[in-house]
């Protein structure tokens, strides 16, 4: 990897996946931050609230009263041209959840961090992947990260994504919910400088502007709204190039790339391959080697952006499979999980037809271990030979075990 | 802008040319509103006193300040009558838009 | 009792808000017309869903002739906030910050975002047009619907006739915040309206502006009837209007004989439906809102 001057004056702290996102959105200096608190994002927020106070960063810092609140005046923001960012998680997005398609559709390039967590009720304020994945058609670009790191750099990442003229979509950045946000690791923080030659000032296309006065937010009758809701799709699917551009340049300059929408883990010769989103992929990548070393030929695809949904990447590399189990931490009631459904319709005319299994763990943040991940592999190579129940909920108690 | 203009509108041609999102320029007027009304106001010049009050009072802004009197927008005008009513020297007087008395 | 004609005002002649799809006589959009007129063309304006943005923003149609936006139902306050911060953000110079938001909005879905946003002490002026109902949905009843109005959702049946709550305090509600300014206005008290716009407009902080708006399709007047029932409302003390400045109150028109409801009320097909016993209750209810804001005035003030 190149080095260049000013990638080599970064510097590496031990922090928390949550102040990790704080650096990112502090690094890519938005003017105007409006956001509520809700457990376990508040980090985020805190961190900077303090810099604000502290005059380490600029930006405007609105205590909005409600979530609907921090959405609706970052997209008042970003109707000025002004690069704005907000933090939540489960009740808060869920609250939010009108202006989600009123920020998509009103083609404002908002970045939001958010903490993956259940969903009441019962009450539970521990991680799971329920509430971003119940808003997949929301319009927003959603990036599941993995570990710290990415955590910051996708930060900076995002608001260059969402900006690029060609995408002018939101971004969702998605980070399990105690697990991640509150687990520290060594992460490098770039310069200020550096981020600021690769992260330009926001140009905004569409804006309000005193010199060149528009009315935005307008009501577009049967005649028309197809063509806008045409054209954001369309967006959306042009943000898997730009979004390999982005990487390409991020990694020019600081020599980290995170390897595009999806990420393979012994995937060349895999014939039994688990799908999965977000921090859990490491556990699986380690039940991965456990079973290589026992020869079974197994392997882990990553999801990385489930919008735009990688359905090419994903058919590419699930090509030679038996067997396909896609690993989440959500449940669409009297179905299945969201991702288990869309990568079962995307393989639905594969020509090695996988079995496909779906493994829902993790609800409501019950822990993942490495022996259930082998389990499920296990399960996987046992489901070639004889038929499975399809949608398995994972560490149940109950006292007949299916 | 002092007043928009009424233009003609092409539909864009494609998704691609529509405009980035619900944004357009300020002030853009394909059509008037003049089909709505079923009367019209009509403004005796010589009575008008310049007070402007129905200039004002005019939900639309179809009423217009013209030199030391006022004018009627009839391409805006819906024919509500507030300005008949805000008049004090009755200046205004309702016509019927359409039938054997109109103007 | 008419204004003094020799209270000339010099308004600019630029029609900012022109070519909307209003009702004929909607007091609404004369509100929205003439504080544009005051605030000029280098205005942020945003509206939420209701009937001033329902009928200024069909696409091709676009009535604002300065910069304007439609929030979410909810948002306007929320949006406003954000849009002021980011003036302040960017540098702009020379701009003012407006929402026009209805009844429904501001009192009702829009409160949580108004409290929050006077809390902050945001900069922007927030003009709520009263025409006391839903009435882009079709007429139904809001929290500041009077008592005894009939609406689509308070119909005048025989169990109940018409609404059986009254009017929300909105402004006091507003002053209690410890707003940098709120004053009470109508749409036929227009040097009163203009003059309070102008004060907002040179406010430093939060100013909201309570603006009776007289709705003939919800109402059940004739189009040309707006301005003389705004007038008769004031005129009854069904209206008050007011002002919340420096921390002080100050009812700006006192009079010591309100004119009989019982007409002002039956010309309203809202409130045709009236009896003798609602006619007492409404009157109890307007004497007993004179009283609070006269307290609130103080010794010192009114």
């Amino acid at each position: 990897m190149p080095s260049s001057s000013l990638a080599s004056t970064m510097q590496s702290h031990f922090i928390s996946g949550n102040e990790a996102v704080a650096w990112g959105a502090r690094l890519a200096r938005p003017h105007v931050i409006a956001a509520y608190p809700i457990t376990p994002q508040t980090v985020v927020i805190e961190r900077l609230a303090e810099w604000v106070a502290e005059g380490q960063l600029g930006s405007e810092f609105l205590h909005v009263e409600s979530e609907h609140s921090a959405l609706s005046a970052c997209m008042g923001a970003s109707a000025l041209g002004a690069r704005s960012f907000t933090a939540s998680s489960s009740q808060g997005l869920l609250y939010m959840a009108e202006c989600l398609h009123y920020a998509s559709g009103g083609r404002f390039p908002i970045v939001m961090m958010n903490a993956n967590r259940a969903l009441a009720l019962p009450w539970n304020i521990y991680g799971d992947q329920q509430d971003s994945l119940t808003l997949l058609s929301s319009g927003w670009i959603q990036i599941y990260i993995e570990d710290a790191q990415e955590a910051l750099d996708m930060t900076i990442q995002a608001f260059a994504i969402a900006e690029h003229a060609d995408v002018l979509t939101p971004v969702m950045l998605n980070l399990d919910g105690f697990v991640l946000t509150h687990t520290y690791e060594p992460v490098q923080i770039p310069a200020q400088e550096a981020v600021d030659a690769f992260l330009p000032p926001f140009r905004a296309v569409s804006k309000m502007d005193l010199e060149a006065p528009t009315n935005m937010g307008f009501t577009a009758g049967p005649a028309h709204y197809t063509e806008f809701k045409v054209q954001q799709h369309r967006a959306m699917l042009e943000t898997t190039r730009v979004a390999a551009e982005v990487d390409a340049e991020f990694a020019r300059r600081f020599g980290r790339s995170y390897g595009g929408a999806v990420t393979g883990y012994r995937c060349e010769d895999a014939e039994v391959v688990l799908v999965t989103l977000g921090s859990v992929a490491g556990t699986v990548r380690d039940a991965v080697d456990v079973l290589r070393d026992r020869g079974v030929a197994v392997g882990m695809l990553k999801l990385r952006f489930m919008r735009p949904f990688p359905a090419h990447e994903i058919e590419q590399a699930l090509v030679a499979t038996r067997a396909v189990g896609v690993l989440e931490k959500d449940i669409s009631f009297g179905h299945a999980g969201a991702v288990f459904s869309e990568v079962a319709s995307t393989l639905a005319g594969a020509a090695n037809r996988p079995v496909l299994l779906n493994f829902v763990a993790g609800l409501g943040g019950r822990d993942i271990s490495r022996a259930d991940v082998e389990q499920m592999f296990v399960d996987l190579i046992a489901a070639t030979t004889q038929p499975r129940e399809r949608v398995r909920f994972v560490n149940v108690q109950e006292t007949n075990n299916v | 802008m002092p007043k928009p203009k009424v233009r003609p509108f092409v539909r864009p041609s494609s998704p691609k040319t529509y405009p980035v999102g619900p944004c357009f320029m300020a002030g853009h007027l394909v059509e008037t509103n003049a089909s709505w009304r079923s009367q019209r106001p009509l403004v005796t010049v010589e009575l008008c006193t310049g007070c402007q009050r129905c200039v004002r009072a005019c939900p639309d802004g179809a009423v217009l300040r013209v030199g030391t009197g006022v004018a009627i927008d009839y391409d805006f005008c819906k024919g509500c009558g507030i300005c008949v009513r805000e008049c004090t020297v009755q200046a205004i007087t309702m016509v019927p838009e359409r039938g054997p008395n109109a103007v | 009792m008419s204004e003094a004609l020799s209270a000339k005002l010099s308004l600019s002649d630029d029609e900012l808000f022109l070519g909307h799809k209003a009702c004929a006589g909607c007091g609404g959009s004369l509100a929205v017309r003439l504080a544009l007129k005051v605030l000029g063309e280098r205005t942020f304006v945003v509206l939420p869903a209701g009937c001033m943005s329902a009928v200024g923003f069909l696409y091709p149609q676009l009535a604002f002739g300065c910069n304007a936006i439609i929030s979410t139902f909810a948002g306007t306050a929320s949006m406003l906030s954000g849009i002021a911060a980011a003036a302040r953000a960017l540098k702009l110079r020379d701009y003012h910050v407006v929402g026009f938001a209805g009844d429904g909005g501001t009192a009702d879905i829009g409160l949580q975002a108004l409290s929050g946003a006077i809390d902050r002490h945001e900069n922007f002026i927030y003009i709520c047009y009263d025409n006391e109902a839903y009435m882009n949905t079709g007429v139904q009843k809001s929290g500041l619907t009077p008592l005894g109005a009939r609406t689509t959702t308070s119909p005048a049946g025989r169990v109940a006739a018409g609404a059986r709550s009254r009017k929300k305090d909105l402004f006091e509600i507003v002053a209690a915040h410890g707003i940098d300014y709120a004053a009470t206005a109508t749409v036929a008290h227009t040097y009163d309206y203009i003059r309070k716009v102008e004060k907002a407009r040179a406010t430093v902080g939060t100013s909201f502006l309570h603006v009776l708006a007289p709705c003939p399709t919800g109402w059940g007047i004739e189009t040309d009837q707006t301005l003389e029932v705004a007038r008769g409302a004031v005129d009854c003390g069904l209206w008050i209007q007011a002002e919340y400045e420096g921390g002080h109150y100050r009812i700006n028109k006192s009079t010591r004989r309100f004119k009989p409801i019982a007409e002002h009320l039956t010309s309203q097909k809202r409130f045709a439906h009236l009896g003798k016993a609602d006619l007492v209750a409404i009157e109890k209810e307007r004497d007993g809102r004179w009283k609070r804001i006269q307290r609130l005035c103080g010794a010192a003030g009114g």
